[in-house]
């Protein structure tokens, strides 16, 4: 449970996806269930998708149809809640935020690991973007089999075998 | 005695925020600051903040103490006292300052008291072991200096200091096994407890330290579950392997200052302790002694930047020296300040503003 050990419930997790077919193109999903007093996510997104309103603690919701996945919204979170998705054939693509050193190589295959912290698939690291605006948060595309959709949750780096 | 306009007490984000509005108002600003660098806790600030524009949301904490330093550090009014403590605060706005071993006395037409909070401590079996730290030490040791205090800690309470101190462990190349916290839910923001959960580290509520273990230096500590007294449930003590454990178990206002002098103060547990009651201008007891941040209850740094700017332009009126846009800032920051607090977090906050309201009246 969230409040007692920091994982959200699956079905929670699961509101948050869009439908399949919304997700042919990158989408963001935002894993903030928390009133709290923030907003850059909203500031920051350049269509307007996220919207929090005059009340900076009200929960961010989402205009899937809006978001175009540009993924700025990544490393404006500074709580690093914010991944972006999309379904590629029977793949699923990830971009999300990594601010730990080493970063990885481009073409590596580091670990999947879940919401618990439990390693579940391979990822391969497709993409490392690191430029100036974001401020010293990687973003990092990764690829994992669609069916680890709504359990990744970060990448692992694997210990020399 | 050396006479200036305005003396702030403390280079931290209030303070920093205290002396820019009145800079911008037209004072001459001294400002003492115990520490070699001016910033207070924001140098130590590794992560990017919450909040929204006006409190530099997204901007790491390091980042924000560099921009409000770069804003006032070359103003031709602003006197700033690097590692010197003010050791007395007196009548009429006489206050005495230590710097190596020089002693010096200033006194102001106002005084803006800034000296945010210290860590609270909690008491176990051992707990002055080696290697038993706690947060602002080891923020201080990593963030400044470069030291990695151990490589496997588990740490004590899931306030976010606790939570940001672990992920900021992590980066800095330790593991962080196990957060113990004694309430039955997580203190901190949950998303920084899932970032840490995902990261591997396992947080467990209900759960506190029962003894830190070891001969020279820390080894492993001794952990036990709890009930929904706070009671200790029998046998359910066990043992985690460990070299580093870090004790967060939140803050207290640093008031000392302003209780030396006789200003009122009560003990307002939501606020974190002991503060000095203010007015709604931020004006404790005494004439012309203001209070700002979190010496007068603790909170996030974004209300301690919020609260600066508004005792900042409250001290500048009450000097005859009014802000020009006066007017549209104290409305633009008791609002951020308004928000800041409006929601679930801002609750404890808002009970303790109101305990300080009825314990003014029961004053006066």
């Amino acid at each position: 449970m969230l409040n007692k050990d920091g994982v959200a419930a699956p079905e929670q997790i699961v509101s948050l996806f869009p439908d399949r077919q919304a997700l042919i193109k990158p989408k963001a999903i935002l894993e903030c269930f928390e009133e709290i007093p923030c907003n850059p996510c909203s500031t920051s997104c350049p269509v307007n998708a996220i919207e929090i309103g005059d009340n900076i603690n009200d929960k961010p919701q989402l205009h899937v149809d809006v978001c175009t996945g540009c993924g700025i919204c990544i490393f404006s979170c500074p709580g690093l809640a914010i991944m972006v998705a999309q379904l590629r054939d029977d793949k699923a693509v990830f971009r999300v935020p990594y601010e730990l050193l080493p970063l990885p190589v481009k073409g590596v295959l580091w670990h999947g690991v879940d919401r618990n912290g439990d390693i579940i698939c391979d990822a391969l690291i497709e993409n490392i973007s690191f430029t100036k605006r974001q401020d010293r948060t990687a973003i990092l595309t990764v690829v994992v089999d669609a069916a680890y959709l709504h359990q990744f949750s970060t990448v692992r780096v694997k210990e020399h075998e | 005695m050396i006479k200036k306009e305005c003396i702030i007490v403390g280079g931290g984000p209030a303070g920093l925020c205290a002396a820019s509005m009145a800079l911008a108002a037209g004072c001459e600003v001294l400002l003492v600051e115990r520490s070699a660098k001016l910033g207070g806790q924001l140098i130590k600030q590794t992560h990017k903040f919450f909040g929204s524009k006006n409190q530099y949301a997204k901007w790491r904490g390091f980042d924000i103490a560099e921009k409000l330093i770069s804003e006032i550090i070359d103003h031709p009014k602003l006197t700033v006292l690097l590692n010197t403590t003010v050791v007395g605060l007196y009548k009429d706005q006489v206050i005495t300052v230590l710097c190596g071993q020089d002693y010096t006395r200033y006194q102001g037409d106002a005084l803006l008291v800034a000296t945010g909070a210290s860590e609270k401590f909690l008491a176990f079996e051992n707990n002055d072991l080696p290697g038993v730290y706690g947060a602002g030490a080891i923020q201080t040791l990593m963030n400044i200096y470069g030291v990695l205090p151990g490589k496997n800690v588990v740490m004590v309470g899931s306030g976010n200091i606790g939570l940001i101190v672990s992920y900021q462990l992590i980066q800095a190349g330790a593991f962080v096994s196990t957060i113990v916290e004694a309430a039955p839910i997580i203190g901190g923001y949950k998303v920084h407890a899932s970032k840490l959960v995902r990261l591997g580290t396992k947080i467990l509520t209900s759960t506190t330290i029962k003894k830190a273990i070891g001969k020279d230096h820390i080894e492993s500590v001794e952990i036990i579950s709890l009930d929904e007294n706070f009671k200790e449930i029998a046998d359910s003590s066990r043992i985690i392997a460990c070299d580093a454990l870090c004790v967060s178990v939140g803050l207290s206002p640093m008031h000392h200052l302003l209780s030396m002098i006789g200003a009122q103060t009560k003990y307002i547990p939501e606020l974190g302790g002991f503060v000095p009651l203010i007015d709604n201008r931020f004006q404790t007891s005494l004439p012309a002694i203001f209070a700002v941040g979190d010496c007068v209850g603790i909170e996030e740094a974004s209300a301690a930047m919020m609260e600066g700017f508004l005792g900042g332009l409250y001290l500048s009126e009450f000097l005859d020296k009014k802000h020009p846009d006066h007017n549209q800032l104290i409305e633009k920051y008791e609002k951020e300040l308004f928000l800041l607090r409006d929601g679930p977090f801002g609750k404890k906050t808002k009970d303790g503003l109101r305990k300080m309201e009825d314990a003014k009246q029961h004053v006066e």
